[in-house]
């Protein structure tokens, strides 16, 4: 993503070219015509992503800080590696300082001089429920952040804007917990076993079928732990002599999971169709390198929201480009799950996709359904196939019973099969949250990247010093928020990322945008120069009341 | 953003200093280290202009004017 480029205004990501428009309008059309879950206000979703440009000035001194903490980070080393300072970091032994280095590449460098000076932003220690609110351990350093020492005090109902907590599963309400507190007394806390062998209850063959009727698709598979899911799923649905077309801002585990599989992996651009359009017309004409042969299989892996950008995935398109050439589609809806949706149902139903289009729907029970865990979501036959080839099915431990119990009685709620109306009222809160939060933003003056109806919401930062001058101010002000920098982005574009929730009342995000109002003075962080929207007309809001 | 004093004011600015160029990052003497570069930097940029842009601009004026004048003077000539 190029981020030196002239000043100019809002750079709508219009990811089809014109004649997509006319395709968009259909499917919009459509919608309104036959969508069997159309919800409350069937608004015309904008699909149009802003990834607005920061003006030249913030880009050039972006890459100028980073510059002078370089220089002096090769300061310090030399100063390391002549014995005036110490060295607090690993490094080889004395023995071995002829063989090949093993502290040299850049991203040890840039742990040792940059992450190191200003880790007491991350991992830092929780000891409350992450819920709305939290608690959080006090902890200070003495010599710059190698080494922390708690004060013993706790920080007290900390907004908390991080967690992955969209429907405020994250609870420790006696009564809703009653059914896990029960199937803990009976079956304990482990399974002790793989799902082949002995750890196969009957739990989880409930929970698969829950699963399958929330998603509408024929049966599915859980998995105890989300990465590996993924990570341990893809090798067993493809392999050398399959093509692997992979979204450029893919999770780790499902580039992980393709690495695996020994598949050629082609990257596309991020959510561009044409880039997509070409790589599969030349996949299907040109076949394998060098033999011609044609691809085993050819599939397309993407999310259904993207967490680092906040975007969400162009369905339609690619559901119509994987039936023109053929091609297999795995949609990992990680984020998306419980979140999107009129009911909570994911990407699918927010772009009123038949879930039968997607071959392989994956997703994960940690975000939405506050627990552990993922599944695997398409036909029969390809999830017994899956019962009997995955790795996660023949090595990994299955699910504690404890967990499987609560995602039966989140998915209960959501669903509404527990004769409540507490889930749907989840999701609308969540909903409104998401608008609201992303409207007020916009309105201050910050640059926001991603899609109107997504709940992450990063929010540029651009400069290492202010990152974490934010992090910090807001922690002052009682306000948790999580940043994020280089790796896990890229270099010009830090970010803070917060993830709205269903729990959140209308108040907290009120004072999480007052203090970030002043903070963004502060640090002069508006860096918007977009007009600012009107006001939303007020017809189109929801006249469901919130729950304060 | 409102300030009390000029003092404040001067504080909140340096605060910018530092985030911009990302010293805010850095240990107390590498702040040290790099302030005394970039000031000193500064003052022989300052030192440079007040030494030389005077003479600088009083060459090019003559230089131009000279241009100007000389073709006025002759054209002046051959019209006598």
């Amino acid at each position: 993503m190029t981020i030196i480029a002239a000043p100019g205004n809002l750079k709508p990501h219009l990811n089809g070219l014109k004649r997509e428009d006319s395709r968009k309008n259909a499917y919009q059309n459509g919608r309104e015509k036959h969508g069997p879950r159309v919800g409350v206000g069937s608004r015309q979703h904008s699909r149009q992503e802003a990834f607005e440009q920061p003006p030249m000035y913030v880009a050039v001194m972006t890459y100028v800080g980073y510059g002078i903490v370089t220089l002096f980070g090769y300061f310090r080393d030399f100063l390391r590696a002549v014995g005036i300072e110490k060295c607090n970091i690993a490094q080889e032994r004395e023995e071995q300082k002829d063989f090949t280095p093993l502290y040299q590449d850049f991203e040890n460098f840039y742990t040792r001089n940059l992450y190191m000076r200003v880790r007491d932003n991350w991992n830092r220690p929780i000891c409350s429920l992450p819920g709305p609110v939290f608690d959080l351990m006090e902890r200070v350093s003495d010599d710059y952040n190698w080494t922390f020492r708690f004060t013993g005090r706790t920080i007290h109902d900390v907004i908390n804007m991080g967690s992955y907590n969209y429907l405020g599963f994250a609870e420790n309400n006696a009564d809703f917990l009653k059914t896990v507190a029960d199937r803990l007394q009976q079956y304990g806390a482990g399974v002790c076993s793989t799902r082949q062998e002995s750890g196969n209850l009957k739990m989880h063959e409930e929970l698969e079928e829950l699963v399958a009727d929330f998603l509408g698709v024929e049966s599915s598979m859980t998995f105890g732990m989300g990465f590996a899911t993924n990570s341990m799923n893809i090798p067993a649905l493809v392999g050398k002599g399959c093509l692997i077309l992979s979204d450029e801002l893919n999770h780790t585990s499902l580039i992980l999971g393709a690495r695996l599989s020994g598949a050629t992996i082609r990257v596309f651009k991020h959510n561009n169709m044409l880039s997509l359009e070409k790589m599969l017309k030349e996949a299907v004409s040109s076949g394998q390198p060098r033999t011609h042969r044609p691809w085993k299989k050819i599939l397309i892996m993407v999310e259904g929201i993207y967490s680092m950008e906040g975007s969400l995935v162009q369905l339609p398109e690619i559901v119509a480009l994987k039936k023109k050439y053929k091609a297999y589609l795995y949609l990992d809806e990680a984020h998306s799950i419980g979140a999107v949706g009129p009911t909570g149902r994911g990407v699918t139903e927010l772009f009123s996709v038949n879930p039968a289009d997607v071959d392989v729907m994956m997703g994960t029970f940690t975000k939405s359904f506050g627990a552990a865990g993922g599944y695997i979501a398409g036909k029969k036959e390809l999830v017994d196939y899956l019962r009997r080839h995955s790795h996660s099915a023949v090595y990994a431990s299955a699910m504690s019973p404890a967990i499987t119990e609560q995602i039966i009685r989140a998915m209960k709620c959501i669903t509404g099969k527990d004769s409540s109306t507490e889930g749907i009222r989840r999701i609308r809160q969540l909903a409104e949250n998401t608008r609201y939060f992303r409207a007020r933003l916009k309105e201050l003056g910050f640059i926001i990247y991603g899609s109107d109806e997504s709940p992450v919401v990063p929010l540029l930062l651009y400069m290492p010093g202010k990152v974490v001058a934010f992090a910090r101010e807001m922690l002052a002000r009682k306000i948790g928020v999580v940043v994020v920098g280089f790796p896990a982005t890229p270099i010009a574009e830090a970010r803070a990322r917060f993830c709205v929730s269903a729990a959140h009342t209308r108040d907290m995000l009120d004072q999480v945008l007052h203090h970030l109002d002043e903070v963004g003075d502060g640090l002069c962080l508006k860096f918007s120069r977009r007009t600012p929207p009107s006001r939303p007309d007020p017809s189109e809001e929801t006249d469901f009341e919130p729950n304060s | 953003m409102s300030f009390k004093n000029m003092r404040e004011y001067l504080a909140w600015l340096y605060y910018q200093y530092l985030l911009i160029t990302g010293i805010y990052v850095l240990e107390p003497w590498e702040k040290s280290i790099f302030n005394s570069i970039f000031f000193a930097a500064i003052a022989m940029v300052i030192y440079t202009s007040y030494v030389f842009v005077p003479i600088h601009v009083r060459l090019a004026l003559e230089f131009f004017l000279g241009i100007f004048g000389g073709q006025t003077e002759s054209t002046v000539a051959l019209m006598n």
